[in-house]
């Protein structure tokens, strides 16, 4: 069977679809550990990737699978990997590391809540290094989003980082997967594949700077300056969506599924008349700072709308840089298991708290919550000024 | 010229400059073919370039060089990373079995071996190394083995022997406290992906060639396709064990030396452990330190 | 009795001196033991291993050497090197020839 490039709709969950996107954008390389709710990824790769003569490896922790990836990519095949926020966590000396190396990996993380913000933006590793993410917001949108992540890897060679969540990997949609073609790419020359060992220009790829002899010497401190020059390039890659902002009062920005309710929601409410409008990341880095900024220009109140206690809303308040006050709106929202949809993620719930946010009246607690205070012990009791 | 006073017995000093002109072979190369500098900043009597050179010259005796990818871990050894003349990944500190499986799936006819120390592979990684035996990877595993963390100064590893001083373990490694070398060896030969592990040593030209040779077995392996291969090699380390260059050797003999033996642990499906190499192991040194003063051992 | 004596040399060796570090290991490598250390230093300030009569080509020296010192030859017809004879050892000193 091979690349299931097609254009007929077929009904598949998300999980699916992203790995059939990845497959479709040329992936022959990937390795997982099962971790709720990204374990699917796991299973479609293992069954797909064979028929199209790739290798997925049953990883035997999150650092094999990162280091596997890593090695496969050295090659210059496509490769990926990903699992939830935690796996990523143990992934993260890895994913520091082959930035530094210019490893064009893709990961994939289908978290359990938008927590993984500050992780996945912000770089949950060590030193100074930034992945391109992309955050769709549905399934269709993954299929597109997870192509370009190949591509936008390759082109910068430089790691991209898919936020998804379980929403997105476990809601089945009627979708086809076709093929995006985001241009040419020059050939890997940097990857290794023992044909250049023995002729005195051996390829190495390494997060140390260091060449073979008689070759471009970096060192560690070049490496790292030479890496920060391709910083601002990669903020041409900002990627964002409007709504109703020209004339609104209140913007609201949200990114992934939950964006997908915070678009309704104000749909509806624009229909009510009230002059609400959205900016939507497409990229969370490169953060879309100037869309903010130029929605915010003529608002009375910004408000970051997100399942966590609030990440996204660090970079809105950049963003917004004094024009209007922002807010955080949402919270922690999950099932009884920790890993999926709360109540939170429900177009009502969403617009109540938009609405109250326009009106300059309190945030509902979260349902389920409302009685919900943190206790402080008797020896914690402060004297308050 | 030297003007060394000639000690008593030995004839002149002689001028070791050039080469002879004429009516001589080159029996060894100062370099491997595989090396493009003997300049490294390792120290003075350390073993690891000792163990590079053999197992470069193996790769180049068997007609693997564009074959050869390399995967380094961290240790002293990662500054050969810029003069081995093999295409390389970087790996991190004790990743490098995960890189290299993932390079040989994606190259299944490259020849791939890692290069790591005792703490990256027994220390913080030895959960890969252990995974990608059992899963019978087609790579070779190469050890450096010297009882340290040599780069961070000379610190205990999983391998530093009962008694043994470091700047860490500075009354000498106590079982109570710090427990009991891992056997790295013996744990690897258990696994069925298996096909071929080896315990070397540099202490001294005889165990220097019968290296080379476990080295030569374990690329074979390789390229046979018959599993996963390891060769683990004891270095000396003079500086983190606090004593003088020249004694190297006999220090690595009476402590390393003496818990982790040599010899080939699994061979043609054969296990022996260490405890059996023990007793092999003494009159196989015997044997190959007499053909050298004999004049020689073709290696 | 003559004044002198014959020592052959089967092989010889190249020695990189400024490559030394000074460890010394080649000294107690070499079979017939006719390696031995220098007075003088080198430009990184050690001492280095100087080649006497009585070379095998056995190659030890090499193999044992971190620092890629040496490269061994074998000559095609051993080379006879005529040493008076009150350089020779005592019956309980070591040398072989």
């Amino acid at each position: 069977m091979t690349a299931t490039t097609s254009s007929e709709r077929v009904l598949m969950e998300g999980s699916e679809a992203i790995v059939r996107a990845a497959i479709t954008a040329g992936c022959r390389f990937f390795a997982g550990y099962p971790m709720t709710p990204f374990t699917e990824v796991l299973e479609h790769s293992a069954r797909l990737l064979p028929d199209v003569g790739g290798v997925c490896m049953n990883a035997e922790s999150e650092l094999e699978a990162v280091g596997m990836a890593w090695g496969a990519a050295a090659t210059g095949a496509r490769a990926a990997t990903g699992s939830t926020g935690q796996g990523l966590s143990l992934m993260q000396e890895s994913l520091s590391e082959l930035t530094l190396a210019e490893v064009p990996l893709v990961v994939f993380n289908m978290s359990r809540s938008q927590g993984d913000y500050f992780q996945a933006t912000r770089g949950g590793g060590h030193g100074d290094y930034r992945h391109i993410v992309l955050a769709p917001q549905d399934v269709r949108e993954a299929i597109e989003l997870t192509q370009l992540a190949f591509h936008l890897a390759d082109k910068w060679r430089n790691p991209v980082l898919v936020y998804g969540d379980y929403l997105l990997a476990h809601t089945q949609e009627a979708v086809a997967i076709e093929a995006r073609d985001f241009g040419a790419l020059p050939d890997k020359e940097w990857a290794v594949d023992g044909s250049r060992s023995g002729s005195g220009w051996s390829a190495t790829v390494t997060p140390l700077g260091v060449g073979k002899t008689g070759q471009r010497q970096f060192g560690q401190e070049g490496k790292a300056q030479y890496i920060a020059t391709k910083l601002p390039l990669l903020e041409r890659e900002v990627r964002f969506e409007t709504g109703h902002v020209d004339d609104a009062e209140t913007v609201i920005v949200a990114f992934g599924t939950p964006a997908k309710f915070v678009k309704y929601a104000i749909d509806q409410l624009r229909a009510d008349g009230h002059r609400i409008g959205y900016v939507r990341p497409i990229t969370l880095w490169p953060f879309p700072y100037d869309a903010v900024h130029a929605a915010a220009a003529n608002a009375r109140v910004v408000g970051s709308f997100e399942v966590s206690t609030g990440q996204l809303v660090d970079d809105v308040r950049i963003a917004v840089a004094g024009q209007a006050p922002v807010e955080h709106l949402g919270g922690v929202s999950t099932d009884g298991s920790g890993f999926g949809v709360g109540r939170l993620l429900d177009v009502d719930e969403v617009a109540t708290r938009i609405l109250a946010l326009h009106r300059g009246e309190p945030q509902p607690p979260i349902p389920g919550y409302e009685e919900f205070t943190y206790e402080l012990a008797a020896h914690q009791q402060e004297a308050t000024p | 010229m030297s003007t060394t006073a000639t000690p008593r017995g030995l004839g002149p000093v002689l001028d070791t400059r050039v080469a002879p002109s004429s009516g001589a072979r080159v029996v060894e190369a100062q370099m491997p073919d595989l090396l493009l500098t003997e300049e490294h900043s390792l120290c003075p009597g350390c073993g690891e370039p000792l163990a590079v050179r053999v197992f470069l010259e193996a790769i180049t005796e068997l007609g693997l060089t564009q074959q050869a990818i390399a995967v380094a871990g961290i240790g002293c050894y990662t500054a050969f990373s810029g003069s081995i003349d093999v295409d390389l990944v970087q790996a991190l500190h004790g990743r490098a079995p995960s890189v290299a499986t993932g390079v040989k799936r994606m190259l299944p006819d490259s020849v791939v071996f890692t290069l790591q120390g005792d703490g990256d592979m027994v220390n913080e990684g030895l959960q890969e190394v252990l995974h990608t035996a059992a899963r019978g990877e087609r790579v070779t595993c190469i050890l450096l083995n010297n009882g340290v963390f040599g780069e961070t100064g000379g610190h205990m590893t999983s391998t530093s022997v009962l008694g043994q001083r470091t700047k860490n373990t500075i009354d000498g490694r106590d079982a109570e406290l710090h427990g009991y070398p891992i056997l790295i060896g013996d744990l690897i030969s258990r696994l069925e992906g298996v096909a071929y592990v080896a315990r070397g040593s540099v202490h001294n030209a005889g165990a220097v060639a019968r290296t080379k040779r476990m080295f030569r077995r374990a690329f074979e392996t390789q390229t046979s396709g018959a599993g996963f291969s390891f060769v683990e090699v004891l270095t000396m380390c003079p500086t983190g064990w606090f004593v003088p260059t020249a004694d190297g050797p006999g220090e690595l003999q009476r402590t390393l030396g003496e818990v982790h033996v040599m010899g080939e642990l699994k061979v043609d499906g054969k296990i022996k452990t260490t405890e059996e190499l023990h007793d092999e192991n003494v009159p196989r040194q015997r044997e190959i330190e007499a053909k050298f003063a004999a004049g020689g051992l073709d290696i | 009795m003559s004044d002198t004596r014959t020592v052959r040399s089967r092989g010889t060796v190249t020695i990189e001196v400024e490559s030394c570090k000074g460890c010394e290991l080649c000294i107690p490598a070499c079979p017939p033991a006719v390696l031995t250390m220098s007075s003088p230093v080198n430009r990184k300030g050690y001492r280095y291993p100087e080649l006497h009569a009585g070379c095998t080509g056995c190659a030890a020296c090499l193999l044992v050497c971190p620092d890629f010192v040496f490269e061994v030859f074998r000559f095609d017809t051993p080379v006879e090197h005529t040493l008076p004879v009150e350089d020779e050892p005592a019956d309980d000193e070591g040398v072989t020839a």
